[in-house]
């Protein structure tokens, strides 16, 4: 090979990619590009995790079959390869979880604080161990390029466990009263986009208040909360604190009804939420509820344009646009819109789809076929309402839910695509003359969860971010978390903040 | 994907002549003009610029890509000496390893040029003779320069003279940090003119000095609307020097000049890239900021020394599956 | 007094005692026409209708608007008219108009306590005990307005190059149901602290003891108050309160005067836009120093994130 010259080594790459990827049975990775500089896969092994033929439902610290024997399978949505079979809850399960997760709250919420502190610091350290398995894991069920898994998701899911194991003990001291008391069992309903993320913003903050949990994920991601019942056995964590049920949406709904919850956690789609508020409505259940969004990511003509445009890829295709926060509406100033969307598309086209194990991989797999049809939907419905359409140029492989990062110009805000949530890798652009209007559209939707305004004049950013209707606003940057900072949305992007001292306030009775 | 940049016309040679390109003239036309220009540049944030490179750096490059990538960057050194012990047997090695790094394999290819004071320039065009290997000489009172124009112009001439294929000449960043953008703009056409039509021209602007990416913005305009073939990073005499950030910056410079112009300018990060692992990190950057059209020496160097011996190392690993040492490569 | 006095003629007490001698002609009082308070103005209720209001011992008061739907809706539309001044105004000086709330209100204190005696059955003693207690209260959050943020927001370390700051803004346009009992300090205690953090509302009056609220309007109205930040409806709560409840402008709702059947249809009507909702919850004694909780119950925390990042370029490296 070294005696080849310098072409005929670029010859030799892209021979490679084709031939590796159709000898490897898992995701055809096809680029399109034709730079001489093509990257040879570089797939993160699967062999750091081992995932079982089949798993049950962890109630009261034992792993166990559905009451009724109901089972459902988990497949890769790259490949559409079954990845195990899990026991799927019904309401006798819940019932069962709930009432250990009631026996347990006596002496878990006894415990002094350092104690229950000490059991979430194990779990913080033994996630960052084994984080490497979590994020292949996360990466194999979701979807989701491992890129994203080893450095956003797991840092953060451990970071949680962290920041709220440190609250355990100084409850006294967080402005919710001298002595803070929890509320008991907390039934927890989490989506499909960030398993294991979701997970530790629900429990972390539950554990370290004194709640015991009956958790339920997403029917299409369960294993990373599977393995999380793994870490709590490995951490020692008392039988009943933690309880994990797979399940769909009946299971979810009989346990957000069941009389014995006192606290009803949810993250997923605002007309669910709304069926859950009705649900807990005349009883003395604590509700917090972290929905939908439409976020606007405004872009003055005076921004940094080069992070700018980073933003926006940042902001809608993260984790292929399904994301709540994602900044999926971008308003741009009149002024700078062509020159914008010409980098715009320069630098999608740059971005990377496939094999989300491939180190490599920007864009990955949607994570169901359910999904990847609304997705189909919503942009065909797009097109047929005028707005013009524009995909990044690339191949997708034949096997898995994929979508290629998408945008729309011509939107106004009467399109479909301008108002309702598509949760995937779509962005709308609109436009705007001056700040009152960018302020006005980006406001304008029910939702109120994210937003971005991108400008290099400081006294813009902060009269903007005031008006802003939205939990979260990021001025010059987009798509950032931290176990500090509190979460949540205005409007009807759900009630409650996750996060943060703030995030305490759900699971105290106050 | 393929590229779909929105202008991509044809490179275009930069004018013989320093001074602007046709369609940006009326921005050098004033003292004036240049400052209300290169202050009218977008901004740079500069946690996003870093995120952003530090997100290219975890590119993961193997095996066939490595090899590419490694014969690319050799292909790509300036390999350097600038010290006040040079001596013409030390350019006289330095100019063999370039034109053969690996003596125990022919098909390493050649550096991109040696990079020397004006002084040794001659000796290393003998040391190089019928090889591809470039000669690039320092100039412009290197690395300070802090000099009257006569004096660099003369540095420039008498490398030009030695039969220099290129001259790496430092801007004035005492003026251009005082906002005489325009002092520096004259240096460098005078200086272009003085290289004639035989050797191109690398500016170098040493960032560390700049300290803001506004200021390394706005000196990669000032340096390509003066005429440089090349925007040089440092001079590798202070602390920081190349980065993958600062890099980044430069490369989205010259990506945005040639939209605007139709002139493509090379880049040259310098200083402070030591490993193969470093240098995969800049080509990557090129290849996912600028693309391919710079992915070849013409258009980016590295100007480095003991990268070079770090890079043989990896490739005698690729081939041969071992790990290699110090001493299966040369020390020169 | 001499209103009272009327009052109790009307109502077919025994007025000679109150009369000076009794020999002269008793003046004929005048009558105060109890109206609503929408939009900083005094209208009638758009349905024209009205209804009895009477005291402890079923003693003719006054007769009291009766608020349709409509008014309902006139009142949402003018508190969101009002939302973007009163939230963007200053903290400080919100604190100074509900300061201005309590020194207009201590000028009249004797009107409200005869008021609020009536409506209660209390002693006058008792009645001014109330009063005092409410201007008391307005007094305790106009000193909150500019507060809370310090005590709710703050500065996140978070871990990276970030400065990123959490600060609490009012929800929005907010329905009260006022508590049926405490015609007045319950009020006043529900409707200080949803306008003390910037939003607007809408108020249901205590439907059986309505009268101290409506003349309350007449305190806000020259109060600096601008109008449509507080809007106050008297008639049926479960009438007006059903509309309030599944209006898509408004962001939430206090339920502390509905029982609990109406609470729970008006949470299940809440979720359609997913009101921010506050359950009704046993009060014992509204004099009690109330905490943050009413204030914190409708505000929002936003958190803005900025890059930090260092000085100048020399300082980064990889």
């Amino acid at each position: 090979m070294t005696k080849k010259n310098k072409k005929n080594k670029a010859a030799d790459a892209s021979t490679a990619v084709a031939g590796g990827a159709a000898a490897a049975a898992t995701v055809r990775a096809a680029p399109a590009r034709s730079s001489a500089f093509e990257y040879a896969p570089a797939p993160e092994s699967r062999a750091v995790v081992d995932i079982a033929p089949s798993y049950g439902l962890f109630i009261d610290g034992e792993f166990t079959e559905a009451a009724d024997g109901r089972v459902f399978k988990t497949v890769s949505p790259a490949t559409e390869e079954v990845l195990s079979e899990i026991a799927q809850a019904g309401e006798a399960d819940v019932d069962r979880a709930v009432k250990a997760a009631g026996k347990a709250f006596a002496s878990w919420s006894a415990l002094p604080g350092a104690e229950r502190a000490k059991y979430l610091f194990r779990i913080a350290r033994i996630i960052q161990e084994r984080s490497r398995e979590l994020a292949v894991l996360e990466t194999l069920d979701n979807g989701k390029p491992i890129k994203e898994t080893r450095d956003a998701d797991l840092p953060l899911v451990a970071a949680h466990f962290f920041y709220y194991a440190g609250w355990a003990d100084k409850l006294e001291h967080a402005g919710y009263g001298t002595s803070p008391r929890p509320l008991g069992v907390a039934g927890q309903v989490i989506p499909w986009n960030f398993p294991l993320l979701m997970l530790a913003w629900k429990i972390a903050p539950a554990l370290a208040t004194g709640n015991t949990v009956v958790l339920k994920p997403a029917e299409t991601t369960p294993l990373s909360a599977l393995f999380f019942a793994d870490v709590c056995r490995q951490a020692g964590l008392p039988r009943g604190v933690v309880n994990i049920l797979p399940g769909y949406g009946d299971a979810g709904a009989a346990l957000v009804a069941h009389p014995d919850v006192n606290k009803v956690a949810f993250t997923g789609s605002t007309a669910v939420g709304k069926q859950i508020a009705r649900t807990v409505a005349g009883t003395r259940k604590k509700v917090t509820l972290e929905l939908g969004g439409k976020g606007a990511n405004i872009v003055f003509d005076d921004a940094p344009i080069d992070q700018a445009v980073e933003g926006i890829v940042n902001g809608i295709f993260f984790n292929q646009g399904q994301v709540c926060c994602a900044g999926s509406r971008l308003l741009v100033q009149e002024s700078i819109h062509d020159e914008l969307l010409d980098s715009l598309k320069r630098r999608l086209s740059t971005l990377r789809l496939g094999d989300p194990l491939d180190k490599n991989t920007d864009i990955g797999a949607i994570n169901s076929a359910e999904q990847l049809a609304r997705i189909t939907s919503l942009v065909e419905q797009g097109e047929a309402e005028g707005a013009e359409r524009w995909s990044a140029p690339c191949e997708l492989p034949e096997n898995g839910y994929w979508f290629a990062p998408t945008l729309f110009t011509g939107v106004t805000q009467a399109h479909t695509v301008a108002r309702d949530e598509i949760f995937g890798p779509v962005l709308s652009v609109l436009t705007f003359r001056t700040p009152d209007e960018a302020v006005a559209k980006a406001n304008n939707t029910p939702y109120g969860l994210s937003a971005g305004i991108w400008t290099e004049k400081g006294s813009r950013i902060l009269a903007v971010a005031n008006k802003l209707r939205a939990g979260v606003v990021w001025s010059n940057t987009f798509n950032k978390f931290d176990p500090t900072s509190p979460f949540g949305g205005y409007k009807e992007s759900g009630f409650g903040r996750e996060g943060g001292r703030h995030g305490l306030e759900a699971y105290l009775d106050v | 994907m393929s590229s779909t940049a929105p202008t991509s016309p044809q490179p275009s040679p930069a004018p013989e002549r320093g001074g602007a390109p046709a369609a940006l003239s009326d921005v050098t036309a004033s003292d004036s003009t240049l400052r209300r220009f290169l202050h009218g540049l977008p901004g740079v944030d500069a946690v996003g610029l870093e995120a952003r490179a530090a997100s290219l750096g975890t590119r993961s490059i193997k095996t066939t890509a490595k090899a590419y990538a490694i014969d690319l960057a050799i292909s790509m050194v300036d390999l350097t000496t600038l010290e006040g012990a040079d001596t013409p047997g030390k350019v006289r090695a330095l100019g063999a390893k370039a034109v053969r790094p690996d003596p125990s394999d022919r098909t390493a290819p050649a550096t991109a040029a040696v990079c020397v004071y004006p002084d040794m320039v001659a000796t290393a065009k003998e040391a190089v003779a019928g090889s591809t290997v470039k000669v690039a000489s320092v100039a412009t009172a290197f690395p300070a320069g802090r000099a009257s124009l006569a004096v660099k112009l003369a540095d420039v001439r008498e490398a030009v003279a030695a039969g220099a294929d290129e001259i790496d000449m430092v801007i004035d960043r005492g003026a251009f940090l005082a906002g005489n953008y325009r002092k520096v703009f004259d240096e460098i056409t005078a200086v272009k003119e003085a290289c004639g039509a035989s050797a191109r021209l690398k500016v170098i602007f040493e960032t560390g000095e700049l300290s803001t990416y506004d200021n390394i913005r706005r000196a990669s305009w000032l340096g390509m609307l003066a005429g440089a073939d090349f925007i040089k990073t440092s001079t590798g005499k202070v602390a920081v020097n190349a980065t993958p950030a600062n890099t980044l910056l430069m490369l989205e410079a010259v990506r945005d000049f040639r939209a605007q112009t139709g002139v493509q300018v090379g880049v040259k990060p310098a200083g402070g890239i030591r490993t193969t692992k470093d240098a995969i990190k800049f080509l990557v950057l090129v290849n996912e900021t600028v693309g391919e059209d710079w992915l070849d020496n013409h258009w980016f160097r590295f100007g480095a020394s003991s990268l070079l011996n770090d890079l043989l190392m990896q490739r005698q690993k690729l081939a041969t599956g071992r790990y290699s040492g110090p001493d299966y490569v040369t020390v020169d | 007094m001499s209103e009272k006095t009327d009052k109790n003629v009307q109502a077919g007490k025994a007025a000679t005692a109150d009369t000076a001698g009794g020999t002269e002609q008793r003046r004929l009082s005048v009558f105060k026409t109890y109206k609503l308070y929408v939009g900083g103005k005094f209208p009638r209720s758009e349905s024209g209708r009205v209804f009895e209001v009477t005291d402890s011992g079923g003693n003719w008061l006054a007769n009291a608007p009766l608020s349709s739907r409509k008014d309902a809706r006139d009142a949402v539309v003018a508190a969101r008219k009002a939302f973007g001044g009163w939230a963007g105004a200053t903290a400080y000086n919100r604190g100074q108009v509900l300061y201005r709330v309590a020194e207009m209100l201590e000028g009249r204190r004797e009107q409200f306590a005869s008021e609020v005696a009536d409506a209660e059955g209390l002693s006058q003693a008792q009645a001014a005990a109330q009063v005092d207690a409410a201007v008391d209260r307005w007094v305790w959050y106009a000193g909150w307005t500019d507060k809370i943020a310090q005590i709710v927001g703050g500065g996140n370390p978070v871990a990276g190059p970030f400065f990123n700051l959490s600060s609490p803004e009012p929800t929005g346009v907010v329905a009260v149901l006022a508590p049926q009992e405490s015609s007045f300090l319950g009020l006043v205690s529900v409707l200080a602290p949803v306008i003390a953090t910037g939003n607007t509302a809408v108020v249901v009056a205590s439907e059986k003891a309505p009268l101290p609220a409506l003349s309350l309007g007449e305190v806000l109205a020259t109060s600096d108050v601008p109008g449509g930040v507080v809007n106050i409806l008297s008639g049926r709560t479960a009438e007006i309160a059903a509309p309030l409840a599944a209006h898509q402008d408004v962001n939430a709702i206090d339920l502390a005067g509905a029982d609990e059947a109406l609470a729970k249809e008006l949470e299940i009507a809440a979720a359609d836009n997913l009101k921010r909702v506050l359950r009704p919850q046993p009060v014992d004694n509204w004099a009690a120093t109330p905490g943050a909780d009413r204030m914190t119950a409708f505000l929002e925390t936003k958190t803005v994130w900025h890059p930090t990042g260092s000085l100048g370029a020399s300082g980064s490296a990889y």
